[in-house]
Order: C-alpha cells, then structure tokens, then sequence
C-alpha cells in the first residue's frame, strides 16, 4: 500500500514538473531568426503595398465593403487608407479617407507641407499574431496557409483579440456580435481569385500572391523594393510587406 | 443592427482628438469591465484579511474573520455575471471551460475561478461553521434546521477528533489559499498586463499592482461593513480591532502607492514613444479620475487621515467617536479611490489611440447590458447575498465579540 503511494507520488511529481518545464521550452524559441515559412510546395500567403503608387481613391475600401458584407458606418473596416501630411515643421497629421467623399485639394499650393501620401492599412495576418494567442476559445486560428481568420460560431465576442491587435485591425461586428477583421477574402483566393481591394486597385499598390511561390506579382514586388513591416518591435511577424514606407506610419 | 450603437458612435465622432484608427472610436470594455476586477479585487482582499486571523494569528481582528469570509464569497458569485453579460454571445460563455485555448490568459478565468470558489472559498467556510450548523440545527425547527442539517452534509460528529480535524483543514487550506488569492487577483491584473499591444497595460508591474490595490480594497471593504452592521445588529465597535485592521490598511495602502509611484516614475524616465499620448490622456481626459479621485482621494488624503490619528496619538486616543469617524472617512475614500483605479485601467487603456496619435471618448450608457444602471445592480447584488448569507451562518456573536464557538476560539488562540 505505501509502496504504491510512494511510487504513485513520485510518478506524479516526475509528470507535473516534468509537462511544466517541457511547456516554457515549448513557449521559448529556440533560435533568433523569424519564424520559417512552410516548406516550397505548400502556400504561405503575403500582401504588398505600395505606399508610392496609393492614390486615396478608397475604392478598396469600398469593393472591401461590398465583397464581406461589412456594414457601411464608418466605425467598422476591413481595410482603410490614411492620409499622411507632414509639415516643414515636423507636425504630423494623419485622416482616414473618407469613401466618396473628395479629399481636400489644397494640400497642392499649400507651402508648408513637407510631404504627404496615402497608406493602405489591413490586418498583417501576422505570422506571430497576438489575436490568436489570447482567444479564450480558439475562435480565431491561423490557417495552414498562414491567414488568421475567425470562426463566428464559435467566437464568444469577448474582444480580448481586439484589444490585443496592435494595428486595430479588428472590430466587434454589430450583426454577428463576433469579431472580424479582413480575411485576404479567403473566399476567392482559395479558389484562385485575387482579394476584392487587390482586384479594384487602379494603380497596382496592392499585392496579393503565395510567399512561397518562385514568380509572382508578390515575390517581384518583394525583390525589387526595400521592404517594411508596421510595428516590428511587438515581434507580431506581419505578412502585410510595406514598399516606401515613411518613418511617421504607425 | 443595434440602432442605438451607431447612434453613441455617431456622438462620439465630433470628440475625437487627434487621430485614432477607425475601428478604434468603439470603446470595447466598458463600465461592467471596470466592475470586474474591482469585485474580483474585494474578494482576494478580503480573503487576505481572513487570513491574517488563521495563518498569521492577528489576535486583534478575529471580529471581522467570518464576516471577511462571506464577505469574499458574495462578491465572489458576482464577479463572473459581470464577465458573462458582456460578452457578445452570453450563451456561449461554456465554450471558454470546454474548449479553453491554452495559450490565452483570460480561457484560464474558469478554471482559476472554480479553484478558488470550491478549492479554497468554500471549503474554508464550510470547515469554520460545520460544528456551528450542527449545534443551530439543534435548537431549530422548519426550513432553517433543514438549511443547516443539508449545509453541514448532515454530519453530526462534534466529538475532539473531527473538532481538531477541523482545525487542521482550516490551517492547510488558509495556507493554500494564500497563494489562490494572490493568484486569482494577480490573474486579473495579468490579463491587462501581458497585452503587448497596449502600452498602458503592458508592464510586468500591472498583476502586483492589482494585487496590493486589491488587498486595500478587501480590507478596507470590510472595516466599513464591520463599523456599519455592528451598531445596527446591536454591538459595540471593538476598536481594538479597527485600529489593527487599519494598521494593515495603511501599511497596503502605502505599498500599492509606492507601486504605482515606481510604475509612473520607470515611464516617464524611460519615456518611451508612447509617452506623448498617454501624458496627454492623463493631464485632460482622466485628470478627474486619476489625479483627483484615485491619487488625492483615494488614496493621499486616507493616508493623510489615518497619519494624523498615528500622529496625535494621545489626542485621538482619548477620543474614540473621533477616530471612528476619521476612519469611516477613509475607507469610503479608499473604496472610491479604487473603483477610479479599475476605471482608469480598463477605460484610460482604450482612451487612446494604438497609433499613439489621438484619443477618444467613452460615453456611458444608461439602461442596457452595457449600462450604468445594471452596472450598480452589479455593484449593490453583493451586498444582498451577503444579507442572506449572514442569515444562513450568522457572523454576529463573533463580530460582537463573543467567542461564536468554542471552534472559533480555539481557531483564534
């Protein structure tokens, strides 16, 4: 009988201690590089903009709309375009394009401004990402193909993973009272198609295609342009590749 | 569609400063979040108090060692309605205890909770009032024997061996719940801590903050409702054991405020890109709440209050309605002080905005879910079920004094 408990004992104290240091070398990484994309073969998408070729027409933002059912108020985007105008004297001003509505043109004889352009914005579908970490329920999950996405059955509309996404990139969906954010319109690339802002884009500043792949729109946009990440520092891992992208973009 | 959402969202437009991203002008935790870890904050406060009694054998504060103990319980079955109806599907609020992702901070709430209420909670009261229901059951009659025989599980062994058995479990789970107080309310603070994105919350400090804010909060909590339901159910206030209970009070209070002092002074040294926008927030839209309320309020002036009595010692000594008074005021403050600090936490780290560029607006609501109204519902159910509470396994005879049994009394020595 104390045989027993002794070994039963011991055989638990082994297993606990045992799963508790196995977890934190799980959690720790083994080396400092970023996380390795699958194996060629398998499809790892990414997304590029062009922060050069933007021209704050918004019609992503609303073909986004359209596309995802998102509701039209304008508390809730997918995707969105700021506007930067940075003065001579270092003051920064930042504004969401409004869709229809025309922006303001005097920005062109305006002397004091230094320089101003347009930033495409969109969830990172970061490699790390923090959404996925801190659901409680496992709502939101990343795909194998590396696009973290949301499971509106199962999503308890905590919105702990909104408050986690450093880009506010997701927002609580007044219909479904689930989280949601852009999905690379899953729907139509998982059938080959290009997402609906990529498709609409006038002037090519957004990018959509497979990391993986060896001659694409994607992988030419990321070899012939110096890239950026937003927020690199959190260590999220973006997916969501910047050319041109000014130091003021946060 | 919610009508009235867009409608708040629509006033909130005109308000915004500066830019914030645009699915930012929702604010997404509001006031039964702040509700949250405040009760959650009493419940391990008050706990740590009872332990004082138990673990560390402060002779001085036994009064108040039941009542801190049914106290943490009622506050304790409110805390998860504050979580659950704010969820976006309240009905679905078991998929967090049946399919928990092991990675999140806040799927570990169910499981720390239910330790805590049924490891620790609820064993300890059991185990302090089981010869008591035993000996009511006795000399009752109708529903009440019936609520005591069930309550005791219908054991009826009040014999030296179950006694000190008794005694025994009492020490070993005080013990462990020491740590289960710490852990449940560090949780809480870990919860708004480990948000890398928020630089507001994240800061390995945030869980000791809570921690010692909570301790404040409990005791404090109690010393009001020991100083209130004493005279009204006919005792007589055992300064002996007020002055000891803020003695702790006051030594909390100054730990909790040296944390949040340290906190403040490492951000504005290191004054980080963050910097300009949270100095910002805090000088306009949370200088009431933060700087009034929970800095001067909250906590300056009941240090200030409770100094004095220390100080004039002589002075207050002689006269004990005096010091009573001092002392009510400061519990009160405190207790405001803390719900400003909740306040501050959950709605200043949604205030701004994470392109560090501007800030928005939290406009309560009134009626709803999300509204002031059932927020004080929240707030006021406590106290209820504390009401019931203390008609099912009455904490009087202690609290007056009067050893409640000899359990209590040999427990106390």
């Amino acid at each position: 009988m104390n045989g027993r408990r002794t070994f039963l004992r011991g055989f638990l104290s082994v297993l606990l201690s045992g799963g508790a240091i196995g977890g934190i070398l799980k959690i720790l990484p083994s080396k400092a590089d970023a996380r390795e994309a699958p194996p060629k073969g398998q499809k790892w998408y990414g997304f590029g903009v062009s922060v050069d070729k933007c021209i704050g027409c918004a019609r992503c933002m609303d073909a986004c709309k359209t596309e995802n059912n998102v509701p039209r108020e304008p508390f809730f985007f997918r995707t969105w375009v700021e506007r930067y105008i940075i003065r001579k004297n270092g003051a920064t001003t930042v504004k969401a394009i409004e869709p229809n509505v025309e922006p303001s043109p005097e920005t062109a004889s305006d002397k004091s401004i230094l320089r101003s352009f347009f930033v495409p914005k969109l969830c990172n579908q970061c490699a790390s990402p923090a959404c996925v970490q801190v659901c409680p329920v496992g709502a939101t999950f990343q795909t194998k193909d590396g696009v973290v996405l949301v499971n509106e059955k199962t999503c308890i509309g905590c919105r702990y993973c909104i408050q986690a996404c450093p880009y506010g990139a997701r927002y609580l969906h007044p219909v479904t009272h689930t989280a949601d954010k852009c999905t690379f319109c899953y729907h139509r690339i998982s059938q080959g198609l290009l997402p609906a802002c990529v498709e609409v884009c006038p002037t090519q500043a957004r990018i959509f295609g497979d990391l993986n792949a060896a001659a694409s729109p994607m992988s030419r946009f990321l070899r012939m342009n110096k890239i950026h990440v937003l927020k690199p520092g959190l260590n999220t891992e973006p997916k969501v590749y910047y050319a041109s992208l000014d130091g003021e973009v946060r | 569609m919610n009508p009235e959402l867009i409608r708040n969202l629509h006033d909130l437009l005109p308000q915004i400063q500066g830019y914030i991203y645009p699915n930012e002008i929702e604010i997404h935790w509001g006031l039964l979040i702040v509700v949250y870890p405040y009760i959650t904050g009493v419940v391990a406060g008050a706990f740590i108090l009872a332990s004082l009694v138990k673990v560390f054998n402060v002779t001085e504060v036994q009064p108040l060692y039941r009542l801190s103990l049914l106290t943490a319980l009622a506050y304790l079955l409110v805390a998860p309605m504050a979580l659950v109806s704010h969820l976006g599907h309240p009905g679905r609020f078991y998929e967090i205890l049946l399919t928990p992702n092991t990675s999140s901070a806040m799927a570990m709430f169910g499981f720390v909770y239910a330790w805590y209420l049924m490891g620790v909670l609820l064993l300890e009261i059991w185990f302090v009032h089981r010869t008591d229901m035993i000996e009511w059951a006795e000399h009752e009659t109708g529903v009440m024997r019936f609520i005591h025989r069930t309550l005791a599980l219908y054991s009826r062994d009040t014999g030296e061996v179950a006694v000190s058995f008794d005694h025994k479990a009492l020490k070993v789970i005080t013990i462990v719940g020491i740590p289960s107080a710490f852990l449940l309310h560090g949780y809480v603070g870990f919860i708004f801590g480990s948000i890398k994105a928020n630089p507001w919350w994240s800061s390995v400090l945030i869980p000791i903050v809570f921690l010692f804010s909570a301790i404040v909060s409990g005791i404090a909590l109690v010393i009001l409702l020991y100083m209130i339901l004493t005279p009204l159910t006919g005792g007589k206030i055992s300064m002996r054991c007020v002055d000891k209970a803020v003695d702790f009070l006051f030594y909390a209070v100054i730990v909790d405020f040296s944390l949040e002092l340290v906190d403040f002074i490492h951000r504005v040294y290191q004054s980080e890109e963050e910097i300009k926008i949270l100095s910002e927030m805090v000088m306009s839209k949370l200088f009431a709440s933060l700087i009034i309320i929970q800095v001067l309020l909250g906590m300056l002036v009941p240090l200030l209050l409770i100094s004095l009595t220390k100080i004039f010692k002589k002075r207050f000594h002689l006269n004990e309605d005096l010091r009573k008074m001092v002392y009510f005021v400061a519990v009160i403050l405190i207790q405001f002080g803390i719900f400003a600090t909740r306040w501050n936490v959950v709605i200043g780290g949604q205030m701004f905005s994470k392109s560090f560029r501007g800030l928005t607006t939290y406009k309560m609501e009134f009626g709803g879910l999300e509204g002031l109204l059932y927020a004080i519902f929240l707030l006021a159910l406590p106290i209820i079920i504390l009401a019931v509470l203390t008609k099912i396994l009455p904490p009087w005879k202690e609290m007056h004094g009067q050893p409640a049994s000899e359990s209590a009394e040999a427990a106390g020595s």
